[in-house]
């Protein structure tokens, strides 16, 4: 068990070793001379030069990575080239919009999709089947950005019962979370349902049946838990997207997240933004898909005893 | 295989729907009436009409056309996507599933760690280095698409590597080159174009939603979430110019992804539809 999670752990340090040279390389390929960026176009030779040697990027591009890597541990991501602030302090300022967002999403779409998937599975092939495999199909299909102009223009726009966009007050949570959550309900839904029919296939649950136990029961006590064990991964890999991929919710609904700051920062070609929201997102992917794997290896004996 | 078909009329739906995306696209200069980037300030935002089937955008532009040029955008990021996808893919799962190994080992490593990043990140962070544009889209979406791919082919190859009629070639003195060329690749084919299906679905979608937020296919070149964006700002007074190009995609998204998923039934019966 210690084992499993010591190897995953060291699984996860090349990857983000890979990632943090990619964003690095990124910068250092980036059209355009950063200093100039900050100081101006028409700057100063000698003004030029200093900056350059005060921020290291005189050095050998190796010093410069292994400095690279050094701040980012300690938080330090530079200094944006757009609006000059710190963009540790930009980070921080924007997380907790993307952190809400998600855990909300995450939340609804558990509570939406795992009694869609029951209800399918009991009623296999039946009326209630078809119209939670319908809703599947749909919120795997709309884009989320149809989604969330659809919603805006209806919701907010034609009933005026909630704001376009912006952010500060509950009732702007309502339309993005929604949205955010679609996706995910939907292949929550869909695994709750395979996984509910296999179970319900199996001999325990016919035993269980004949000793006359209420199908309530049967369903709830004895499937549910067992059939909710491969779900739990889905739920985790879902979450990790929510909070790495909310860059079109954000930027839709004006919502001052991370998603939102780098899709500015790509626009504005700010990279030491875009370097720090790439590594801060696949920090948190990889960081989510680690605790549901080692999570699921808690819950399963089967894998514990496995691996 | 065509019984099965005939057994599952439904399947036909969304696959004629999607000859029709791709007629649209391979004549669109035929079927649309304007080019989609004609712009006619005298007739701004009109209303459907015989001149302008759908109307006019904010520009002039004749809504129908645009669609129809969507339709070839769409369907051109996806063809050369796939392709890229299904040589890199393909060749590189081949590789790892036949030879097994060093190769094996290091490739799925790498595959692995491909995995470990989320693919619109990775996409978003291409296009922040090579510039907005389709084609760094393209780029982006086939360097990320790949490692899927050569996932699903070297599980499958695994498999085949073990059957008779490989065994049978090898005894008989074929060359590795030969085994894989004439009796292995030709298996692969569903398990390919149910991933390529699927995959598609993908690639529409990143596309149109990169588009949307302006990394991708740049005015006046027509990408439906490039229409989706600009029809945002008027979507008060004309939300009917937003409505086209949603339905359009989500259509096509719905249907790839039906079409993907009947596939994997038709030739995989065992497999229950989730």
């Amino acid at each position: 068990m210690t084992q499993h999670i010591l190897s995953r752990l060291l699984q996860a340090i090349p990857t983000l070793l890979l990632i943090s040279f990619l964003t690095f390389i990124m910068g250092f390929l980036a059209p355009g001379d950063p200093i100039r960026m900050i100081l101006g176009e028409h700057s100063d030779p000698q003004a030029v030069a200093q900056v350059r040697r005060e921020l290291g990027l005189d050095q050998p591009w190796y010093v410069q990575y292994g400095r690279f890597v050094w701040n980012a541990l300690k938080g330090d991501f530079g200094i944006s080239l757009y609006n000059r602030r710190p963009v540790g302090d930009i980070l921080r300022e924007s997380f907790p919009a993307t952190a809400t967002l998600a855990v909300l999403a995450i939340l609804l779409a558990v509570a939406v999709g795992i009694p869609a998937g029951i209800v399918a599975a009991v009623w296999h092939n039946r009326l209630p089947d078809r119209l939670s495999m319908t809703g599947v199909v749909l919120g795997i299909s709309v884009p989320n950005f149809v989604l969330a102009t659809l919603l805006i223009l209806l919701v907010s726009v034609q009933w005026g019962w909630l704001p376009v966009a912006g952010w500060g007050a509950p009732e702007y949570l309502v339309l993005p979370v929604l949205v955010l959550a679609a996706r995910p309900s939907a292949s929550v839904a869909r695994f709750t349902r395979t996984s509910m029919l296999e179970v319900l296939q199996q001999d325990y649950i016919r035993t269980a049946r004949a000793k006359g136990v209420p199908e309530r029961a049967v369903i709830l006590r004895h499937a549910l838990p067992n059939a909710l064990l491969p779900v739990v991964t889905v739920i985790g890999n879902a979450f990790g997207y929510l909070l790495t991929g909310s860059f079109i919710v954000e930027t839709v609904f004006a919502v001052p997240g991370v998603g939102y700051k780098s899709v500015e920062a790509i626009l504005r070609r700010d990279y030491p933004v875009i370097q720090a929201t790439t590594l801060l997102f696949a920090f948190l992917f990889i960081v989510v898909n680690l605790v549901v794997d080692i999570l699921y290896t808690r819950l399963d004996p089967r894998v514990r005893f496995r691996s | 295989m065509w019984r099965r078909w005939k057994a599952r009329p439904i399947v036909l739906v969304p696959l004629g729907y999607l000859c029709l995306m791709a007629a649209l696209a391979l004549f669109a200069p035929v079927i649309a009436p304007y080019r989609y980037d004609a712009q006619d300030e005298t007739a701004v935002l009109q209303p459907p009409s015989a001149r302008h089937l759908l109307g006019t955008d904010e520009l002039g532009r004749d809504v129908f056309s645009r669609l129809v040029y969507g339709a070839r955008v769409s369907l051109t990021v996806v063809l050369q996507v796939e392709l890229l996808e299904v040589l890199i893919g393909v060749s590189l799962g081949l590789l790892a599933g036949y030879f097994r190994g060093r190769w094996d080992a290091l490739i799925m490593r790498f595959t692995d760690m491909m995995f470990a990043f989320p693919d619109i990140l990775l996409a978003i962070l291409i296009v922040a280095v090579l510039g907005p544009g389709l084609h760094n889209v393209f780029i982006a979406l086939a360097l990320t698409g790949w490692p899927g791919m050569a996932r699903v082919v070297r599980s499958q190859v695994l498999a085949l590597r073990e059957r008779e009629f490989v065994e049978a070639a090898r005894a008989i003195g074929l060359s590795h080159f030969r085994i894989l060329w004439r009796h292995i690749l030709p298996n692969l084919l569903p398990t390919v174009l149910v991933a390529v299906t699927v995959d598609s679905a993908g690639i529409v979608l990143a596309e149109s939603a990169l588009s949307f937020l302006g990394l991708g296919a740049q005015p006046p070149l027509p990408s439906w979430g490039r229409m989706i964006d600009d029809a945002r700002q008027l979507m008060r007074s004309h939300p009917m110019l937003l409505f086209y190009p949603a339905a359009m995609l989500s259509l096509t998204v719905m249907a790839l992804n039906f079409l993907g998923d009947s596939l994997r039934d038709l030739w995989d019966p065992r497999r229950h539809k989730g």
